[in-house]
């Protein structure tokens, strides 16, 4: 058995970004094993990966010192030939001995299929641990892959997140020598940038991250996020506070430094007046600083920011970042004073000098466009009984909804979009339930959002997206693989999760209708073809099938069948969704389910509908009892599913639709659909095709895959 | 862009220089108004090629010689890709925040007018204004002691009133894009009849003067920005007209410093 060590690499480098590190560290860890274990020096993925802003470390405990020897077999010409008459190796034998470097005493024969062949075996060595890493490291670190990359000596010098400056490389207690971008490895790694060493020598593995701490370098983000958390928690405790959670930035801070401490500052209480919305976002944004609330769950004029020093001894840094964030918030509250010198409304022309996309026009078009559409959702709904859809407030609200995307406040803080406009709607005096739904109307960002609070806002939210949908599928931008510059499965999703959370009335189709509509009398510049409708309504299903399988959990083929048999009204889709879950176990339906796949097969078998379909189904043809027994059960049955169904009692219907089980096995048992009457055989197949109509109007049955129900 | 930093960083040459820099960003203006921001703020620009690999701890001694101890103020790197559009410029490398406050821009160069710099030079540019009230413990800017009689408000005030209301209600949009057009053709007449082939005339061409009006249209095209003239698509072209004009600048610069003497048949590629 071969000797063992542990490993250690720390790339040192000046700052990495922040937000990049913990993704490099875990691409780097299936990089290293993927080498070490491909030349057999670790037998499980044993890397630990780990950064901070000044170095990414990986540690391998246990790799071999020794690659292992290997064996392989080689063929060789067959005995017949490499062996004369009088057994004596000839020619053919000599040379494939002297190729495989091997006497030819150490050529044996082997069988195989295919006769007897000569073979050698040849022994690799394994070659020392050190040389293997001194040739994989450098590539190794090359291969971690970054959003953009650099050279700092010359162009054809190494590219990297940021320059290299020094490397450890310790195999039990022994640096190995190699050398990455033309930095040699050593022993010597670097304390924190002010509070430690300049060198630090590191001997052995175990010893890393200690030797380190000494220098006040926590290595691993573990230890940062621990001392982080433990002086939020203490600090705002002590002052009777509470942080406001986010855990984004708090990912972040972890990686900004590499002695973090906690300071707590304070603002002066007048700037609270400004909304809390922009208040946090200055902090978080710009300064990475975490906002405090009181108990009261207001927020409070202090800040906790994340310094890369132990203390702060003498208060300068609290000092500082508190003139900092005075300055922030009087530019915050100069954007707010200066964009409402006039109303939101006066923005509307300045919209129409920012383009949406080429094609699709400029905000001022899709703005116009996300009225006409607002309205057509609130009409909508009030004509079916909503009684809160304004069309007067939807139309207003979707008119501001852009105009805050020319205002200074969204050019300095652009996630604030939608947010800032409602702000100021509510300033200027536009009602709740306005300036609500231009807050709101962004919303739903993703499948764990909130969708809109108001009908208003969902109905500017459901317009902005489905122009969205529209206008960019129309122009050809549908997304592929993983790019969607445009955000074109998210407005799908957020379209789908605000219908169904809200469950509102919506035809698709129709909505679709009315974004074409919307987009021809804006822009003379797209010719929307008709077959787009379809593109866009199955994109926007796909989304659907995607929410009513992993977020309301049904299973994939209770979907496909409900959605077979209808999908324009999503709330009725998942109405009958629940009703075919729920009925799914009854002993009937399965089986049931198995016949209708029969009868869709034989119907297809059967080719175009016009060479036998009958106007109706002729009893008088009827020749065996279940047929006719099959034809005046599913005649009662249809009856009075047809009313449940109409009544939206869906799980009845079904219910009822299951009970025809042993009729149909009856007429299946008894009957052979082919006969050679053709009259009779055109009538069976009406019968089957009538029933196969009728009964998939809640779910078609075909789709269920028996017995592999979840 | 000074053309001690834009023209300096091409070839290969080891080049070093810093100098004040008065630098002017008409939407940053802020009518006097904010402690920390200006419509003209002062630069010292710092250009090292190649970029020694001590660069940071020269950076941050120099801090130190300014009388910045850093082991009591919180001192950071972070990241900031630093760009200019028009210029076909840009590098990769932080702001660095004293207290939170951003006091440096610190790069290293990757292009300069469209051309990959070999080798990469490092740019540093220390905001002055800034970190003279942070020495002098000043709450705001304009009250730093500029000289013993005068604060820098009294330098300056009225300066960044002015340029605030010019930049942001005054500048005649229409007037500004005549200006910008008449710059640009004239900086595309010079650009365009540069002697390449002739050497006896390329040493007296005024290269320089082409890029001075490179930078006038920049700063014109900054001035609309800012008077939110200009729409998002007209943006992107506009930008490209003067990157244009950069690129061309940079090429002929690098052709005029070193190949002075030949007729370039044989590097064709621009």
């Amino acid at each position: 058995m071969t000797k063992t060590a542990d490993f250690l690499l720390e790339i040192g480098c000046e700052e990495i970004p922040a937000g990049m590190i913990a993704k490099a560290c875990d691409e780097f860890k299936v990089i290293l094993e993927k080498y070490f274990s491909t030349s057999g020096l670790i037998e499980k993925e044993s890397v630990d990966v780990f950064g901070a802003p000044r170095r990414i470390t990986a540690i391998c405990k246990g790799i071999l010192q020794r690659q292992p020897d290997s064996e392989r077999e080689v063929t060789g010409p067959p005995r017949s030939v490499a062996f004369d008459s009088a057994d004596q190796p000839t020619r053919a034998a000599l040379s494939f001995a002297e190729k495989q470097g091997i006497p030819i005493s150490k050529v044996y024969t082997i069988t195989t299929q295919r006769g007897e062949y000569i073979a050698a075996k040849i022994v690799t060595i394994g070659r020392p641990t050190e040389a293997i890493l001194a040739e994989v490291l450098p590539r190794a670190v090359a291969e971690i892959s970054w959003p953009r990359t650099m050279y700092w000596t010359s162009r054809d010098g190494m590219r990297f997140i940021r320059p290299i400056r020094w490397i450890v490389s310790l195999l039990g207690g022994k640096s190995v020598k190699l050398e990455i971008a033309n930095v040699r490895a050593g022993i010597e790694s670097a304390g924190h940038r002010f509070l430690g060493k300049k060198k630090v020598a590191i001997h052995n593995v175990a010893g890393y991250e200690a030797a380190l701490r000494r220098n006040f370098v926590l290595a691993n983000p573990v230890a940062r996020r621990k001392k982080i958390e433990s002086e939020l928690t203490s600090l705002t405790a002590k002052h009777h506070l509470r942080v406001h959670e986010d855990p984004a930035l708090m990912d972040l801070v972890v990686y900004l430094n590499e002695y973090p401490s906690v300071i707590l500052g304070g603002f002066d209480s007048d700037y609270l007046e400004l909304p809390e919305e922009i208040l946090v976002t200055v902090m978080r944004g710009h300064q990475k600083y975490f906002a405090v609330r009181s108990r009261d769950g207001r927020l409070a004029p202090n800040f906790l920011a994340v310094i890369n020093l132990g203390r702060d001894a003498r208060g300068l840094v609290r000092a500082g970042h508190e003139r900092v964030l005075r300055a922030r918030f009087a530019d915050a509250r100069f954007f707010w004073e200066s964009d409402q010198k006039c109303r939101l409304a006066d923005y509307l022309p300045r919209l129409a000098h920012v383009t949406y996309e080429s094609r699709l026009g400029s905000y001022a078009e899709k703005v116009e466009r996300m009225r006409q559409l607002a309205r057509w959702f609130a009409e909508q709904w009030f004509a079916q009984g909503i009684q809160q859809a304004s069309v007067a407030s939807a139309d207003r609200a979707a008119e501001l909804s852009k105009c805050d995307l020319v205002t200074g406040m969204v050019g300095e803080f652009p996630e604030l979009q939608g947010i800032v406009g409602g702000l100021y709607a509510e300033s200027q005096g536009e009602p709740e339930d306005v300036f609500q739904a231009i807050y709101d109307h962004y919303r739903p960002a993703g499948l764990e959002e909130k969708i809109p609070s108001n009908l208003t806002g969902c109905a500017v939210a459901l317009a902005d997206k489905m122009d969205a949908l529209v206008g960019c599928i129309s122009a050809g931008l549908l997304p592929t693989g993983s790019s969607d510059p445009f955000g074109l499965r998210r407005a799908a999703l957020g379209l789908v999760k605000i219908i169904l959370e809200r469950k509102l009335p919506v035809s698709l189709s129709s909505a679709i209708s009315a974004g074409v509509r919307a987009l021809a009398s804006t822009t003379q510049k797209l010719h929307v073809k008709p077959e787009i409708e379809k593109v866009i309504f199955d994109f926007i299903i796909d989304r659907a099938r995607f929410v009513m399988r992993e977020r309301l959990g049904f299973a994939y083929d209770e979907v496909n069948a409900v959605l077979a048999a209808g999908s324009d009204d999503l709330v009725d889709a998942v109405k009958r969704l629940e009703a075919l879950k729920a009925i799914r176990r009854s002993k009937n339906f399965e089986p049931l389910a198995v016949s209708f796949k029969r009868i869709r097969k034989i119907i297809e078998k059967a080719g175009p509908a016009e060479k036998w379909q009958l106007p109706a189904v002729k009893p008088e043809l009827f020749d065996a009892a279940s047929e006719r027994a099959l034809y005046a059960v599913a005649e009662s049955a249809n009856r009075k599913a047809s009313g449940d169904k109409r009544a939206g009692k869906y799980k009845e219907a079904l219910q009822t639709i299951a009970e025809l089980r042993p009729a149909v096995d009856q007429f299946f048992q008894d009957v052979l659909v082919n006969s050679e009457n053709e009259d009779v055989r055109r009538n069976r197949l009406t019968l089957l095709q009538t029933l196969l109509r009728e009964f998939s109007t809640i779910a078609d049955f075909s789709e269920i895959a028996a017995g592999e129900s979840r | 862009m000074h053309p001690e930093t834009f023209l300096r960083v091409l070839g290969p040459d080891p080049y070093k220089v810093c100098y004040v820099q008065p630098c002017r960003r008409p939407a940053d203006g802020r009518y006097g108004e904010n402690p920390n921001r200006l419509y003209k703020h002062t630069q010292l620009q710092v250009i090292l090629k190649p970029a020694p690999e001590n660069i940071q701890d020269l950076y941050l001694a120099s801090l130190k010689a300014i009388g910045i101890d850093l082991t009591l103020h919180d001192i950071r790197f972070e990241e900031d890709n630093w760009e200019a559009p028009t210029l076909g410029a840009w590098g990769m490398g932080w702001q660095v925040l004293l207290d939170g406050l951003e006091i440096t821009q610190f790069t290293y160069f990757q292009q300069s007018g469209g051309i990959d710099l070999d080798p990469a030079s490092v740019e540093l540019t220390f905001g002055l204004e800034r970190i003279a009230a942070f020495l002098q413990n000043v709450e705001s800017i304009f009250e730093i002691q500029w000289t013993p009689e005068r604060s820098y408000g009294q330098v300056r005030l009225a300066e960044e009133e002015q340029f605030s209301s010019y930049s942001f209600e005054f500048a005649d949009v229409d007037s500004t894009r005549q200006m910008f057009d008449l710059t640009e053709k004239e900086a595309l007449r010079l650009v365009s009849g540069y002697p390449r082939k002739q050497p006896e005339l390329k040493r007296r061409y005024p290269v320089l003067a082409a890029y001075d009006l490179c930078l006038k249209s920049s700063h014109l095209f900054n001035l609309l920005d800012a008077r939110g003239a200009i729409s998002t698509t007209e943006r992107a072209a506009l930008i490209d007209r003067i990157r244009k004009i950069a690129c061309r600048v940079a090429y002929c610069y690098l052709d005029q410093t070193t190949n002075p003497n030949s007729t370039s048949e044989d590097q064709e590629s621009e």
